[in-house]
């Protein structure tokens, strides 16, 4: 006899649950707040609130860009430096040109950042460079760029207009600028990712790039896209950045691209695309900026850090794919009886 | 007539046009050898050409395990901060009183240890290589930075730098170390089975578990081994430079997969040689090299190495294309 695959009671609800890997991260940051909020209650203080989200709002642009790269099944190295190469050009062309507007300043890195995910993926998709090696390479190239572009010299807060500074300080509503930046690419990609045609093509080709394929998706023309998309969001951050920190320096978001990936894993994207969501890179990035706020507040050494980071990241994909075991058993189970 | 393509496939194909990747890398080896000493009347001087080495002998022993690693179809993002890790601990242990030689094996048992936890991960726990390794660099990274902050140990005694800087006749103690082990390690990969299930393993993972060859046990000992190598670059590394910080070796992985990659082992596995590792190896540290001698500072370098690994990739893939549209 075949029972319906939909049971009911507690159980079904319990996988049900379960199945949404957000929840999990959810508890564990839960936790993680609790924990900290004991240890210094200036946790909840709305300045340090604030403070999180500003940290976490460029890695969220960033590992939002890498997220879709990750779905189609390849991924972007070249993040970090990307990001550092827009944001130095555009810092440069501000500083010596005060009158570009912030909002041009912006449009122009996300310019940059399209033509440097352009090659990325022309790469990858016409010239069939594997996507690590192919990012690989450009990680190396751009970030030397940045150098032969600046000739090792720094943009400096007295360098820029006020203007441009305020791109990412200003704050509408008491909400600060970054963080609504980081809140709309967040919800255009959701939207994107979830509702428009292309967005869908994106999770088929990472589900199985041979049966899009067979299906009539365009994969080499969606692989292509992402790689701009992911160009445009570090172009995005890049300019967000230099604003933010009032400083363009050559060796600016070194290591940021494993960040994103780990934004991204943590919040359950599977690296061998087709699954992940947008909902859980945010929690992801949320998880990384808590840490680090975390590890300020109870003024535990931030050489912490990066050893926290590491260690949240292999305990994220162990209890993921713990997760996914299971319910593929209960799911063969179901099929067999 | 599928004779006739058979032949053309063969005329035009990539591996009869430069015979081997190896001989393109041969190929590449002599004209940055020629370019370089047109830039400097000395650099043929035998003195300089083993001196030369010094640069990136440590890269070059990280690179003998990694080809194994990447022929078996997995990836080691861990070794550099794994050698941090080591290193800074055998450091620190000798800067507490204990005797260097002592450390240093301390050292080399903690690189081995930080090898084993990533290939338990990846074996037991069924981890993809990418991911346990992205999380070990980060962690291992992580150890040494808690254990020493932003502090250095120096004031290593010279009969531990001699590892570092020293010379056996006219030859480099790291170059001596790099070829015993390269010998090593091209033995066992082109001539003992352990080699062969090496291939295998990149080859089909699923079908050598099927044939009864001990997958795990293998990719265990590969990932263990290029723990404690890691661990061994990193004391020649810091007898060479006379300290060690946490921030050491920042970014090695990167280049030991590059030249790894350049060499011609397949980043999908089964596939690649030891020697067109080595050759790719010395091949970016005389191009580092020339630059070096033209004075072309070292962010501008990695332009070039970046370059160089997308084209090594890209050329073959052109010229199958190029053939095929001379045989239609």
């Amino acid at each position: 006899m075949k029972e319906p695959i939909r049971g009911s009671g507690y159980i079904s609800f319990f996988w049900h649950i379960a199945n949404i890997r957000e929840v999990g991260i959810s508890v564990f940051i839960i936790i993680l707040i609790a924990v900290v909020s004991i240890r210094s209650p200036y946790f909840f203080r709305v300045e340090n609130l604030r403070d999180i989200l500003l940290d976490i709002a460029v890695l969220a642009i960033v590992a939002t860009g890498q997220t879709m790269v990750i779905l189609t099944r390849n991924i972007d190295l070249s993040v970090g430096s990307g990001l550092a190469l827009s944001g130095m050009i555009v810092g440069m062309s501000v500083s010596s040109n005060w009158s570009i507007s912030p909002l041009l300043a912006l449009l122009m890195g996300m310019g940059l950042g399209i033509i440097l995910g352009s090659f990325n993926g022309v790469v990858v998709t016409k010239g069939h460079v594997p996507p690590i090696i192919a990012t690989l390479g450009t990680l190396s190239i751009y970030r030397g760029l940045v150098f032969a572009v600046s000739g090792g010299a720094w943009v400096d807060a007295a360098e820029m207009p006020e203007s441009f500074k305020l791109l990412s300080r200003n704050t509408v509503l008491g909400i600060p600028n970054l963080v609504l930046f980081a809140a709309s690419v967040i919800i255009i990609s959701y939207y994107f990712l979830n509702h428009t045609r292309t967005g869908r093509e994106i999770y088929a080709v990472g589900s199985n790039p041979g049966a899009a394929r067979v299906a009539g998706i365009p994969v080499d023309r969606i692989v292509f896209l992402v790689y701009v998309l992911s160009g445009m969001l570090f172009g995005m951050g890049g300019v967000l950045w230099v604003s933010r920190y009032a400083s363009a320096q050559s060796d600016s978001a070194m290591g940021f691209e494993l960040q994103t990936v780990a934004a991204a894993v943590v919040g359950g994207v599977n690296i061998f695309g087709g699954s992940g969501t947008i909902a859980g890179v945010l929690l992801g990035s949320f998880l990384l900026g808590i840490i680090t706020n975390a590890l300020n507040l109870v003024r535990i050494s931030p050489f912490w850090k990066l050893a926290m980071q590491g260690l949240v990241i292999i305990l994220a994909v162990v209890f993921y794919t713990a997760i996914s075991r299971r319910l593929q058993q209960t799911l063969i189970v179901r099929r067999v009886s | 007539m599928t004779s006739k393509t058979r032949i053309l496939q063969k005329l035009f194909s990539p591996a009869t046009l430069f015979l081997h990747w190896e001989w393109l890398l041969v190929l590449l080896l002599i004209v940055t050898a020629a370019i370089n000493t047109t830039l400097s009347p000395y650099f043929l001087n035998m003195r300089n050409l083993v001196d030369m080495t010094f640069n990136f002998m440590e890269k070059s022993l990280i690179a003998l395990p990694m080809t194994f690693i990447i022929i078996s179809g997995n990836i080691d993002l861990s070794v550099a901060s794994n050698l941090a890790m080591s290193t800074i601990l055998m450091s620190t242990s000798f800067q507490a009183g204990l005797n260097i030689w002592l450390a240093t094996l301390l050292g080399l048992a903690i690189g081995a240890l930080g090898g084993l936890i990533n290939g338990l991960f990846i074996t037991k726990v069924k981890l993809p290589s990418l991911i346990v390794t992205l999380g070990t660099y980060a962690l291992y990274r992580g150890v040494a930075f808690v254990i020493l902050g932003d502090r250095a140990v120096t004031g290593f005694p010279s009969r531990f730098t001699y590892l570092g800087y020293g010379y056996v006749g006219p030859v480099t103690v790291p170059l001596v170390i790099f070829a015993i082990l390269a010998i090593l390690f091209g033995f066992s990969l082109h001539r003992t089975t352990f080699g062969r299930f090496i291939y295998a393993i990149g080859s089909n993972e699923e079908t050598c578990r099927y044939t009864g060859i001990a997958v795990d046990r293998i990719k265990i000992i590969l990932f263990t081994l290029s723990g404690l190598v890691s661990a061994l670059a990193g004391i020649i590394l810091t007898a060479r430079i006379g300290s060690a910080r946490p921030n050491i070796a920042l970014g090695f992985e990167l280049d030991v997969i590059t030249a790894v990659l350049l060499g011609g082992v397949s980043i999908f596995g089964g596939e690649g040689t030891m020697h067109g590792v080595i050759l790719a190896l010395f091949l970016i540290g005389m191009t580092r090299y020339g630059m070096g001698l033209r004075n072309v500072p070292g962010q501008i370098q990695i332009i070039v190495i970046g370059s160089l690994l997308i084209v090594a990739i890209l050329l073959p893939q052109l010229l199958r294309r190029l053939s095929l549209r001379v045989r239609i």
